[in-house]
Formats: structure tokens, sequence, C-alpha cells
């Protein structure tokens, strides 16, 4: 078994006008999910969106700068992630299609593997 | 008499993939079969001139490749837990089981969606083809160092993002195996026209990417879309041959010599044709197959139905809307309806961004104002299409039409 954290990335605008209908899709989209991937799913967390982001590093003489926002700013911020153990990434794969960021215009998700330092 | 470097050279063109993926089936490990597999081909080297060239020399490099994975396992074993692995939770077939299934998902794994298009033809023609890392360099005109790393860095995506070693499964199969198809495909065009250098046509692309086609036919018979694709690279390989003068200078479709098509691979392309389009609705390949066929039907150039291949453009443009089927449609239209018909249809697709570089497009047009005897026009067209291409052979040929129409 292998872990991946999946990156939901979408438009902070987009999801910030979602009216309460909207949500609610969502939410039962992300249960049939997490039904779906069962005990696969090791955490998860939806985030708040990048204004509430703080970044550390460094100010280039040994201190720390720390600035609001997110390290990037970019349009498509993360929104959410899942930590999940699966036997590979096909696996992977078919369980993060059913996220309903993967169908909507102005997201996507983005896989990346765990280091394995055992 | 076959001499032992030639057996072992075919034994490398014929059965590398299956010599490497039973290999790999059992390391899991890409890097580590490959060794292996390259010590089992040295092996017939040195071995063959004194026991002779075996029966199957196929299975003899297998078992040679296998025992010598198996020996490095055993003495690494502890050393191997650390190592990156190629995953697979099925049990290990003994030698002679599923040898067709572990080239499938050699296949399938190296076309992975999540590899680059580049990193998947890479890998296809360097593990499952068997070419050199200098060679696939060539073929896509980039460094050896700059192809070493990316395919370096594509097996190195298969372990730790760990892309399975496995034919998907069916729900899958549709979007990996137009994955697969693409890159055959794409080996088998590049091959066929070299985007640079000295020689026109690259048979050892070509001849890789057939192969490949054919063992995807042998394996899954029943997928119209594979048949498709192997009925087309059939036919246009049936006029391989003829596509370059005594004197190495390109000629066209209507100079080339039909008796020398090769009639047995026109034969067979045609009925796998038949049955793709008997299956299915047709899809991308089967129409270029089925215009390649219209082609090879035709006694002479005059007879050629060119009202058929117009309809036919029409029904790919569907299937696969692309400035380029576009342009080749326009060249038929302009052989049935006459070089300004064509002209005409060339018009809209001088503005077209997707073709500013294409150097066909110039040719094309500079071909139509030929025929309609536009002299300096067409010599300003052959320029531009000079300047597109970097293959002597294409060179040679536009510069001796521009010399033609400069003449008049």
């Amino acid at each position: 078994m292998a872990k991946y954290l999946i990156l939901i990335y979408g438009d902070a605008q987009r999801w910030d006008a979602m009216t309460a209908e909207d949500r609610k899709e969502l939410e039962a989209g992300h249960a049939s999910f997490s039904k779906a991937a069962g005990s696969r799913v090791l955490a998860g967390h939806e985030l708040e969106l990048a204004p509430m982001a703080t970044t550390l590093r460094t100010d280039g003489v040994g201190g720390v700068t720390t600035t609001d926002g997110p390290f990037l700013e970019a349009k498509e911020a993360v929104g959410g992630y899942y930590l999940m153990e699966a036997a590979d990434l096909d696996e992977v794969m078919g369980l993060a299609a059913l996220l309903p960021e993967v169908h909507a215009d102005h997201s996507g998700v983005e896989i990346r593997p765990i280091v394995d330092h055992g | 008499m076959t001499t032992v470097s030639e057996a072992v050279a075919e034994a490398h063109r014929a059965e590398w993939a299956r010599v490497f993926a039973t290999t790999a089936q059992l390391t899991r490990d890409l890097d580590l079969a490959e060794e292996c597999a390259q010590d089992a081909y040295a092996q017939a080297l040195l071995t063959w001139p004194r026991t002779g060239i075996p029966d199957r020399p196929g299975a003899w490099l297998t078992t040679i490749a296998r025992n010598r994975a198996r020996d490095v396992l055993r003495r690494e074993s502890t050393f191997r837990r650390a190592m990156p692995l190629l995953v697979s939770d099925e049990p290990v077939p003994g030698p002679e089981d599923g040898l067709d299934d572990d080239r499938l998902r050699l296949i399938f794994t190296c076309c992975h969606p999540a590899l680059g298009r580049d990193a998947q033809v890479a890998l296809t023609l360097r593990l499952v083809c068997g070419l050199s890392t200098a060679e696939v360099a060539r073929a896509y005109l980039v460094q050896e160092a700059t192809m070493a790393a990316r395919i370096t860095r594509a097996k190195k995506k298969i372990a730790k993002a760990r892309i399975p070693y496995r034919v998907p499964a069916p729900d899958q199969l549709a979007e990996r195996l137009s994955a697969v198809l693409e890159v055959v495909h794409l080996i088998f065009t590049t091959g066929h026209t070299a985007p640079t250098g000295a020689q026109l046509v690259r048979r050892d692309l070509t001849g890789s990417a057939i192969r490949l086609a054919r063992m995807l036919h042998l394996l899954m018979p029943n997928e119209a879309e594979i048949t498709g694709l192997l009925a087309l690279l059939l036919l246009v390989e049936s006029r391989a041959d003829t596509r370059l003068s005594d004197s190495g200078r390109l000629l066209l479709l209507s100079e080339q010599d039909r008796s020398r098509w090769d009639t047995r691979l026109i034969g067979e392309g045609t009925a796998l044709l038949t049955d793709a389009l008997r299956r299915q609705a047709p899809t991308r390949y089967a129409v270029e197959a089925a215009i390649a066929a219209v082609h090879a039907e035709a006694k002479a150039w005059e007879e050629t139905d060119w009202s058929e291949i117009v309809s036919l453009y029409g029904v790919l443009l569907q299937l696969w809307p692309s400035p380029v089927v576009e342009l080749n449609r326009a060249v038929a239209l302009g052989f049935r309806d006459g070089p300004a018909a064509g002209l005409d249809a060339l018009t809209p697709l001088l503005a077209d961004p997707a073709l500013a570089t294409y150097g066909y497009l110039s040719a094309v047009r500079a071909d139509f104002l030929r025929r309609l005897r536009r002299w300096a026009e067409a010599a300003d067209a052959y320029e531009e299409a000079l300047a597109l291409t970097d293959n002597e052979v294409e060179r040679a040929f536009l510069i001796g039409r521009l010399e033609e129409v400069r003449a008049h």
C-alpha cells in the first residue's frame, strides 16, 4: 500500500459564490466519495480559502518574514485535501474521479504520492 | 546460413518485448529487468557460436534473463527491499505462463495517462521496442542526455507514484487504449517521414510501430480501433518501397510504380479494414485506412476515385476535427474539381495559426498555383515550403519544383 495526497484545486471566487443549494450538492458528492473510498481515506479536510492563509519564509538575513495570504498567488487555490492509502495510482485515480470538483469547470484535483521513508 | 549475430539481431527485433516484459514481471523493477534482458542477449552472442542457435531463441533468452534476475534478487534481497518496486500484488506466474499478458501489461504501463505523451513514446520505444536511448533521442531530435533524463524521470514516476503494471479494467480500457494507439501511430508517422535528416523514411521506426500494432491486434483481436490502426499502417506501408526513385528523389503518389506496391500488405490491410468496419462505427484510424485503401484499389493515378476520397475526408473531419485533415481534404478536392477549387478550399486555412509553420500547406498551395500556371506566386509558395522543412529528400524535391516554375 502507498499513501497519496489528493489536493483539490479550484477558483476560490467561484467556491465563495456558491449557494446553499450548491453546497449541499457538493457535500453529497463528497459523502459518496468517502463511502466509496472507505478506510482508504486516512484524513481529509476542507481548507479556509486563500485569504485566510499565512505564509512564512526567509527574509534573507537569517530571520523569518510572515505574510498574509498563500505562498503562491493564483486564481486557482487549494480548497481541501484527502490523505489516502491505496494499492496503486489507478486505484486513487478511480476514486478521485468521483470527487465533484473533478467535474466542475473551474476546478480539478492533483494526486501527489507521499514519500515512503519506511 | 544465418550467422549468430544475425540470429541475435533478429531475436532482438522480434523477441525483445517478450524477454523484457517477462523479466519485469519477475523483478517488478524496470531497470533491473532491462539489465538482465540485455545480459541475456550478450550471453547469446557468446554461447550460440558453440551450442548452435536454439529452436526457440525467445524462450532461451527469457530463461537466461529470468535466471539472471533470480540470482540478482537472491543476492540483493535485503538491499532490494529499499528499492522502488514496480507494484503488482498478483502472484508471479511461472516462466511459461502469461507471456503475452506480460507484454500487454508493459505497453499499458508505458502508455499510462499519468505519464506525459513524450514520456509514453520514449518509454514504449525503449522498453517495448528495445531501441537504445541514443536511437530514441535521434527519432525525437533531442540530445541523448535529454532523452536519458526523460526516460529516467518516467521510470521514477512509475515507481514512486506506483503506476501499476497491468492491463486496465474494461471501463478504463477505451481511454487508455486510445493513448496506446496514438503512441503507436506517432511512432509510425515519425518513421514515415523523418522530420529531419538525410533519409526520408526510418524503416526501423515504421517497423517497430507495425510490430506493436500486430502484437496488440493478436492480443485483443476484437478491438475494432486496433484493427483499424493496423489496417492503416499496413496499407500505407505497402507503398514504402516506391516513395523514392533510384536516384533518391521523392516520388509523389502520381509518379509511383504501382506494380511494385506490396499486394500482400494491401490484401491484409483491406481485409482488416473490412473486419473493423463490420464490428462497429468507423473510428478515426479506420477512415484513414479506408482512404489509403481507395488509393490502393486504383490501378492508375488517373483512376483514383477522388469523390470517394473527398467524402471520406468529410467523415474523418467529423471524427477527428483537425486543420491537417482539412488540408488533406482540400488536396483531394483539388484533384476532383481542379486546382482553382482546391485553392479556394485552402484559403480559410491560411489564417489558421495551427498551420502557420506547417510546410505542407505551402507545398500544397504551391502545387495548385503551379497547375494554374501562376508561376510567380507558385515560386513564392515553394520558397516558403522550403524554409519549413529540414528533411533533405523533401528539400531536394521542392528545389526541383521551384526551378521548374522559375523557368517560366
